[in-house]
């Protein structure tokens, strides 16, 4: 007979048998058992924060940072409602993630009892699965295929919806096994038919590309030591999303920087130009693609997913391999070798050349200033005062995102967290909680900006009770600066909403969080405080006053091409977007 | 028009879990993606495994066929999605309740026109009848057409079950 324990302690003993040592939360009627079993234990520790949002965002920081899943207990009604945007940023980011929520006791569903939400309804379309525990025999097993179905294949949130009186039940417990769920199998091998295929087009291009993506994060730190073996023997360009910095090194010279809307030049060019491309863990986002039509138009393209639905979505693909990228890759490099390919080497220099040419048009060069700080060069600094630290970097949504991408530069996969498919602003202090939870002697970074951190700014007093020395670098553009831009190019400049009102005072709000503020207003000073933030051993908020009216760029205007690409020095602004580029996001 | 862009009517067969939620899972997925269903039918299929058939009939380009299949392999109840309109040889009735009221030669012939339908008069007062009919999609829209003159009051239909032919299972 297997042991029998209450509804709260089969939560608690199946998040140990999972490995759990942290897990990010805010109490609730619905949710007390629970609590009241986390109290008297210590093998996790649970993590107040000061909105559920910001626990989702810290687990997904803390599961980004380490490949570990993410842990979230909230409760019933508003406690499950204020999970939704981080529940939909983890189903866009394939973050694995399990959200346990308090419900309503099961004779009360339905009643519009007090805090009762339709949990599984509302997030049935943000998560990956759901469940509502309804019987106290099914939760032991429901807690384990919940780890199995957010950790495995394309991982994802979960949510459990557990009633206050099946927290209160007596069930039985049985540990977590390899149980082979019935209908959930997710495919990690490639079909080696569509592998030598692909090894095949590779064998024979002229002008290839690889363009990976967030999938060879996700698949683990193996995937990209492949990856890193794979590019360097086939010598082609290599391109990543947003979501995939860091699986390839920034500092090697075969690495052209990141593409899409504010991608680089060189890598925008290649991937238009190119015969054959290489997609690993990416999905054809349309940040990336730009118009579908004119799409890498001369291009064969080899695709790498570990989700079948991604296959054939976007972009018609000419040959499809549904694996993992780790597995994948390793057996691409097997045949590659085993076939002895040789790449053609006086195309691919040829090629090279065309791109070093591209290169060449140095499309991150910016007019700097002696007095004031751009936000551009205010990274870069960032950059060079951390880069020998163990640093990671969060980011919220907006110009310094994109700025962050640019010019923070990532050598090894982890290391970077951004909301990537929601655009969540707000995602970056809590995800910065969630990652120093993680790796408590590392420096973490939010490279923030001013509107978006006021979106979740209490998390500060999480990371001040948990001691927690997170920086908050704030590039303070007073605008929701990708909002302006968007209306100085796309309407007439007029900035309806856009300014920073009534900003707070960042250092004295630091001050009153107990915190520590540090503000920098000229170039001449940044890197002293820069330093200054660095050194000191607690949470900081750091207000870089930068320059108001900067773009981003290079920019891919809505409804362009990726060869249609603006630069800081083209020609005025006056760029022609077309009315049904207009009506694009 | 290519082929890529004509629009197509397909047959999906779906083995799901017969579990809470199931059916809501589907039917989000086809509005959240704006996808069509023509026809939707579900009942368990069987109760020592607890397996539901969902039968849905979808209309799409072939690509968007494709994705719709992809999309519904991805739910963790989903067990097999199999498109009966390409895949397999394939069967599929449909059951339609076709009440009609009327009286002299209207009533005699749509009396005699069931009778050509080979429905079944499963209900009958001094001026109506109730038609049970059974066939695929095209034979219950032409009854139905035929009754409209004779009366035609309301209609219930079941949506397609379908099921390919031969031995094999799904
Ligand atoms: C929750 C949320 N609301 C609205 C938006 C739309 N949005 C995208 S960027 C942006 C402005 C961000 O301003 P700020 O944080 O100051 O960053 P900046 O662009 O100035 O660097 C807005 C409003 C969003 N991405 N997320
Ligand atoms: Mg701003």
């Amino acid at each position: 007979m297997d042991k029998q324990l209450n509804g709260a302690q089969i939560v608690l003993q199946s998040l140990q048998d999972h490995g759990v040592e942290h897990i990010f939360g805010y109490p609730g009627g619905a949710v007390l058992p629970i609590y009241d079993e986390i109290f008297q234990q210590e093998s996790i520790e649970h993590i107040l924060v000061r909105h559920e949002q910001g626990a989702t965002h810290a687990a997904e920081g803390y599961a980004r940072s380490t490949g570990k899943c993410g842990v979230v207990l909230v409760t019933s009604g508003p406690g499950a409602t204020n999970a939704v945007t981080g529940l939909t940023d983890a189903l866009m980011d394939s973050i694995p993630m399990v959200c346990i929520t308090g419900q309503v006791p099961t004779h009360l569903i339905g009643g519009d009892a007090f805090q009762e939400a339709d949990t599984v309804g509302i997030t049935r379309p943000c998560t990956k699965h759901n469940y509502l525990v309804k019987d106290i025999n099914d939760l032991a097993r429901i807690m384990h295929e919940a780890f199995q179905v957010a950790t495995t294949g394309r991982p994802g949130p979960v949510v459990v919806d557990i009633p206050k009186d099946i927290q209160f039940a007596l069930g039985p417990y049985m540990k977590p096994k390899a149980v082979k769920h019935k209908s959930y199998q997710p495919q990690l091998k490639g079909d080696m038919a569509a592998i030598k295929q692909a090894v095949e087009l590779i064998a024979n291009a002229k002008k290839p590309i690889f363009y990976t993506g967030g999938g060879i994060i996700n698949s683990g730190p193996q995937a990209s030591q492949l990856l890193r073996e794979f590019v360097k023997l086939t010598g082609f360009p290599i391109t990543s999303t947003l979501m995939g910095l860091g699986s390839y090194p920034s500092a090697d010279k075969q690495w052209l920087g990141m593409l899409g809307m504010h991608g680089t030049y060189e890598a925008n060019w290649a991937m238009h130009d190119c015969d054959v491309m290489i997609n690993i863990g990416a999905r054809f986002d349309d940040r990336i693609t730009g118009t579908l039509d004119k799409f890498a138009p001369n291009s064969k393209k080899i695709h790498v997913d570990i989700d079948p639905s991604s296959i054939n979505k976007n972009v018609m693909v000419d040959v499809a391999i549904v694996g993992d990228c780790a597995h994948v890759l390793e057996d691409m490099l097997r045949v590659y070798k085993s076939d002895a390919v040789t790449p053609d080497k006086k195309a691919l220099a040829s090629w090279w050349e065309e791109i070093e040419g591209w290169r060449d048009r140095k499309c991150l060069a910016y007019k700097k200033d002696a007095k004031a700080i751009k936000p551009q060069y205010a990274v870069e600094r960032l950059y060079e005062l951390t880069k020998d630290a163990d640093t990671y970097i969060t980011t919220e949504v907006g110009q310094h995102q994109m700025w962050a991408a640019q010019y923070y530069r990532f050598e090894d996969p982890n290391r970077w967290m951004t909301s990537g498919g929601l655009g969540t602003m707000g995602y970056g202090i809590p995800a910065a909680v969630g990652v120093q939870v993680a790796h408590p002697k590392s420096l973490v970074i939010d490279i923030a900006g001013e509107a978006s951190v006021q979106m979740t700014m209490q998390e500060i007093s999480t990371a001040v009770q948990y001691r927690l020395p997170i920086k908050i670098f704030i590039l303070n553009n007073e605008y929701m600066g990708m909002v302006r831009q968007w209306q100085e190019l796309l309407h007439g400049g007029r900035y309806s909403s856009s300014y920073s009102e009534a900003l707070p005072d960042f250092v004295k709000l630091a001050e009153a969080y107990g915190a520590t503020g540090i503000r920098a207003e000229t170039a001449a000073e940044l890197d002293d405080a820069i330093k200054r933030m660095i050194d000191t051993p607690g949470p900081v908020i750091f207000d870089c006053i930068v320059t108001k009216d900067e773009n981003c760029f290079p920019m891919i205007p809505s409804g362009a091409a990726h060869n249609e690409m603006l630069l800081a020095d083209s020609e005025g602004l006056d760029i022609e977007v077309s009315d049904a580029g207009k009506a694009l996001v | 028009m290519s082929a890529e862009n004509q629009i197509e009517r397909h047959t999906l067969s779906v083995l799901v879990d017969n579990e809470a939620g199931v059916l809501a899972r589907v039917i989000g997925l086809f509005s959240g993606r704006g996808y069509n269903i023509d026809s939707l039918t579900v009942a368990e299929v069987d109760d020592q495994e607890h397996m539901s058939r969902i039968t849905i009939v979808t209309l799409g380009t072939p690509p968007m066929i494709e994705q719709i299949k992809a999309q519904l392999g991805r739910l963790v109840p989903v067990h097999r999605v199999v498109d009966l309109t390409v895949e397999c040889e394939s069967v599929e009735r449909e059951l339609a309740l076709v009440k009609v009221a009327g009286k002299g030669d209207a009533r005699v012939e749509a009396l005699r026109m069931s009778e050509a339908f080979r429905a079944r008069v499963v209900d009958a007062t001094p001026d109506s009848f109730v038609f049970e009919i059974t066939g695929n999609t095209e034979k219950i829209d032409a009854f139905i057409g035929l009754m409209k003159p004779l009366g035609l009051r309301e209609v219930s239909r079941t949506g397609a079950a379908a099921i390919s032919r031969g031995p094999e299972a799904m």
